[in-house]
């Protein structure tokens, strides 16, 4: 288990004063102090931590949040941001002695112009929510994690989250115009704006995937594309591993970027046919699921240099949809793998580094043999033209010793993603679920310069703490201005 | 020009910045130098350059990966993926005929400068595909961001910081970058038309629609031309200008260019060359929303300049006489819109009299002042190189 710091007596101690204040900035229901009803706060999408916070607010304004981030600041009180709560690393885990800033209710679309390709929302407005409001024109937001009906924007901003399209349309940050930004002082600045780059540091950039730690953001500007005349996948299933991650090195190598090509082991494999009944090979080793995009023409052509190349790979099977019907076919086994390994085992970890794909056989291998000598189920899936790989750690929950190994299994395989020249986290964030692994990825000064940008925007550290930077090395003074 | 310090290795540059750090003595950074000429004149007795750190260290082509030593000439760089079928993915201008080097720019001063060329409005700025950097921090020391992953969100993103800060928070010593495949094919479709609004409905009209328009800018000229680019397998260039056609019929009359017609036409708009600045002229980039690029034509027009518009409008180039008072309409435009003007090129009593970047609020410009004093807490990296007495 992952230590979290103990509680302030003298802010426990001040509670009923903290909800009396935290009324006076956000009127009505908007402020949640009765234990109770604090429960569906208590954690997020990593369900093994669980901590009823202080108080919960949720502000409809961003002169609320400014309010209410002044207050928390001149009397020392901790905040946990929160959106919708899917966070899988722990991200938006409150604290005892904590009060959780949740922006769901501030979820108006505010403008959107389509010459202009760029969209405003505020920061609890869901991410399907953006491309929902656009689609009626045929444009969409690109990032598109596989938690997008519940998301919201603000959470992806904060965990610079991925989606299965982002290996052509980049991540959450490749597709960020502005912000509205809190600081933790009350100050209220806007940050970048309908145009493509501003100009002087990259505010935008470095907010972007903070994790909650250097303010909060209320309104995002995003880019809005059109969409593709049409989109369409196959299915190429392969004897081995090598041989699956051989071929994506052909078709990259070949000049196509496929819009997704996703990668499923056998236990993978296994799993989503028996919960999605997707006419997936379960004699395959390796599975991938490749995407393309344009008019029917270009679909054919594309997927036809694919098949060619999949070929040279001695091929278990090779299943090109014939339809957009077909299509979701093939998809539906890989939508639904976190859901059927959840029908295989009572409870999964899902885990989240990047590796260099060439490096992928040997790791799958090492993780394979960790399984062993864990004792406990693993199924892989991989997002396989940009290395980020999603091992599902099966445990059972009511079992502690089980969960303990599911989380030492965890660790060794993220040490593993960093041996071989990757990271941590691809797209899930530090959390507190990886905090503590920061000092194998980042040497000590490494991980100090990283805190003294923190403390220039939260001299307190009061920002969602005892997430994403390990507790011991303690935070760095600020230097003098 | 100051004494000109070039260590040999990312060793020697560490040892040179912590000594500067030790006495306190400011330092100018740069590369080959080939955008001193850019944002403020730097007032150090010394300049460190990273223009001996040069080679590429890692590239893995079917990884879409490269990573190079910060002071690595890009021409060097754009030959090794040109080698591989593939290239850079922003399209960096070449600057050189605008500042009048002889020397190319190096990958750490493209990536400083964040500089991105047309390819930008599609697939993204030069900082968006940097995965990982070394750098020296304003004490000596040296630490690393990101990774050679393409996808990273371990910790804060320093790579994205330190890109577009013109060494004024570290000094890169090492980057690695998202690559892609070349195209096999281009073309690029001309619209004719009357004014540059009419232009920018129809490169707006070009970049709403499904076909993947990698290119949008307005070509002074007579006629004005609205230029947009397709870059894909052939079939589908000639399929995609095919729908264009059809889609943009009524903006004007069409023609289209290929090959390497096409991408000349690009790498002119790249380097801003149809902008045909003088040589007594500033410059200035200035980035709006789209709608507002045909309002820069006309402050332009009106201080006697001229512009080019790139990034579907939303990217100015402007050539107009070196004025404070120049400098004060440009900003006025570009603020109009929100958006962000740069004065690029000038002589240097107008680039110190002048702010040459955008002012920023007061909270930030003070959170800006604690990142860099926990970067750089001597203040010895480039100052005033972005803003006077910072
Ligand atoms: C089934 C499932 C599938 C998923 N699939 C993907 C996927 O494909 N790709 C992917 O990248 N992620 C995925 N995730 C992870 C998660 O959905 C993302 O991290 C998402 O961006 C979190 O958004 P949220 O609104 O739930 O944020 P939360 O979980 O509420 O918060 C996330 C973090 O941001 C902070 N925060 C939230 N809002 C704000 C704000 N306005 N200002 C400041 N800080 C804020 C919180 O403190 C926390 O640290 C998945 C999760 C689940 C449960």
């Amino acid at each position: 288990m992952i230590a979290l710091p103990a509680p302030k007596p003298e802010i426990l101690a001040r509670r009923e004063e903290i909800v009396a204040a935290l009324r006076t900035i956000v009127p009505g229901d908007g402020v949640i102090g009765e234990p109770t009803r604090l429960k569906p706060y208590e954690t997020d999408g990593l369900a093994a931590y669980r901590q009823v916070p202080l108080a919960v607010v949720l502000p409809t304004t961003t002169g609320q949040v400014a309010a209410v981030l002044r207050y928390c600041h001149e009397t020392g009180v901790r905040v946990v941001p929160r959106g919708a709560g899917t966070s899988l690393s722990g991200g938006a885990l409150p604290l005892a002695d904590a009060v959780v800033v949740g922006l769901m209710r501030m979820n108006r679309i505010l403008e959107i112009d389509l010459d202009d390709r760029f969209a405003v929302v505020e920061a609890g407005v869901t991410n399907i929510g953006i491309t929902k409001a656009v689609e009626g024109d045929g444009f969409f937001y690109a990032p598109d994690p596989s938690s997008q009906l519940a998301c919201m924007i603000g959470g992806n901003v904060m965990m610079n989250s991925g989606g299965a399209h982002c290996l052509k349309y980049g991540v959450t940050a490749n597709n960020l115009l502005g912000v509205k930004f809190v600081t933790i002082e009350g100050e209220i600045i806007d940050i970048g704006g309908a145009h493509l780059d501003a100009a002087g540091y990259d505010w935008l950039g470095l907010i972007t995937g903070s994790e909650g730690q250097l303010g909060m953001v209320t309104e995002v500007t995003v880019r809005i594309l059109r969409g593709p005349e049409g989109a369409r996948a196959m299915l190429a299933a392969f004897k081995g591993t090598e041989i699956a991650g051989a071929a994506v090195d052909a078709i990259i190598g070949s000049g196509i970027i496929p819009v997704a090509l996703e990668f499923m082991d056998k236990p993978c494999i296994h799993a989503c046919e028996a919960f999605a009944h997707a006419g997936y090979p379960l004699d395959a080793e390796a599975m991938l699921i490749i995407e393309v995009e344009g008019s029917v023409a270009e679909q054919d052509d594309l997927l036809n240099r694919i098949k060619a190349i999949c070929e040279r790979f001695d091929p278990i099977s090779l299943k090109v949809a014939e339809s957009a019907e077909q299509s979701l076919a093939i998809w539906k086994g890989r939508k639904g793998a976190f859901g059927a390994v959840g029908r295989i085992s009572p409870d999964y970890l899902c885990m989240d580094g990047t590796i260099p794909t060439s490096e992928l056989p040997f790791v799958l291998k090492r993780i394979g043999e960790m399984s062993t000598q864990y004792g406990l189920g693993v199924a892989n899936v991989f997002h396989a033209g940009d290395g980020n790989l999603h091992p599902l750690i099966m445990f059972d929950a009511n079992d502690p010793e089980s969960f303990r190994k599911a989380e030492a299994f965890g660790g060794d395989i993220l040490k593993l993603c960093v041996e071989v020249g990757g990271c941590l986290t691809g797209e899930h964030g530090v959390g507190v679920e990886k905090r503590d692994l920061m000092t194998v990825q980042f040497t000590a000064r490494e991980l100090d310069q990283q805190r003294a940008i923190k403390t220039a925007f939260d001299p307190q550290w009061l920002l969602n703490p005892s997430k994403v930077f390990p507790l011991e090395g303690a935070p760095v003074p600020l230097a003098a201005e | 020009m100051s004494d000109l310090i070039a260590p040999a290795d990312e060793d020697g540059l560490a040892a040179a910045i912590a000594a500067a750090h030790a006495a306190r003595e400011p330092v100018a950074i740069e590369g080959n130098g080939s955008k001193r000429g850019l944002l403020r004149p730097v007032q150090a007795a010394r300049t460190v350059s990273t223009r001996n750190l040069s080679g590429i260290t890692l590239y893995r082509p079917a990884e879409l990966v490269l990573s190079a030593r910060a002071g690595t000439p890009i021409p060097q760089i754009e030959a090794a993926l040109a080698e591989k079928g593939q290239h850079l993915i922003a399209e960096p201008p070449d600057t050189r005929a605008i500042f009048g080097s002889d020397r190319p720019a190096t990958l750490g001063g493209i990536v400083a400068a964040n500089l991105s060329g047309p390819r930008r409005i599609t697939w993204g700025a030069m900082r968006d595909h940097v995965l990982g950097i070394r750098f020296v921090n304003g004490t000596g020391e040296v630490l690393r961001s990101g990774g050679r992953v393409l996808k990273n969100v371990t910790g804060l993103d320093l790579c994205k910081l330190l890109a577009g800060s013109y060494g004024t928070l570290g000094v890169m010593t090492e980057i690695t970058l998202k690559v892609l495949p070349a195209p096999e094919a281009t073309a690029t479709l001309l619209v004719a038309v009357p004014d540059a609004a009419a232009g920018v409905r129809a490169l707006s009209a070009g970049l709403g629609s499904p076909f993947g328009v990698s290119g949008a800018a307005l070509v002074p000229g007579e006629p004005l031309l609205a230029a947009l680019r397709i870059e894909d397998f052939a079939p589908s260039v000639t399929y995609r200008i095919g729908r264009l056609r059809e889609t943009l019929a009524g903006f004007g009359a069409l023609t289209t260019i290929e090959g390497e017609a096409s991408r000349a036409l690009w790498r002119d708009v790249r380097d801003a060359t149809p902008l045909a600045a003088q040589p007594g002229e500033a410059i200035w980039r200035l980035s709006v929303r789209p709608s507002a690029g045909p309002a820069v034509v006309a402050a332009a027009g009106a201080l006697g300049g001229r512009a080019l518009l790139d990034w579907g409008g939303g990217l100015a180039w402007v050539a107009a006489p070196a004025t404070a008072a120049a400098h004060a309409a440009l900003v006025a435009a570009a603020e109009a819109s929100c958006g962000a003007c740069t004065l690029f090129r000038a002589p240097e009593d107008l680039r110190q009299s002048v702010a040459v970047l955008p002012q920023e609020p007061a909270p930030l410009a003070a959170i800006g002042r604690r990142v860099k004093a926990a970067l750089d807490p001597a203040g010895i990296l480039n100052p005033g190189r972005m803003r006077a007495g910072a």
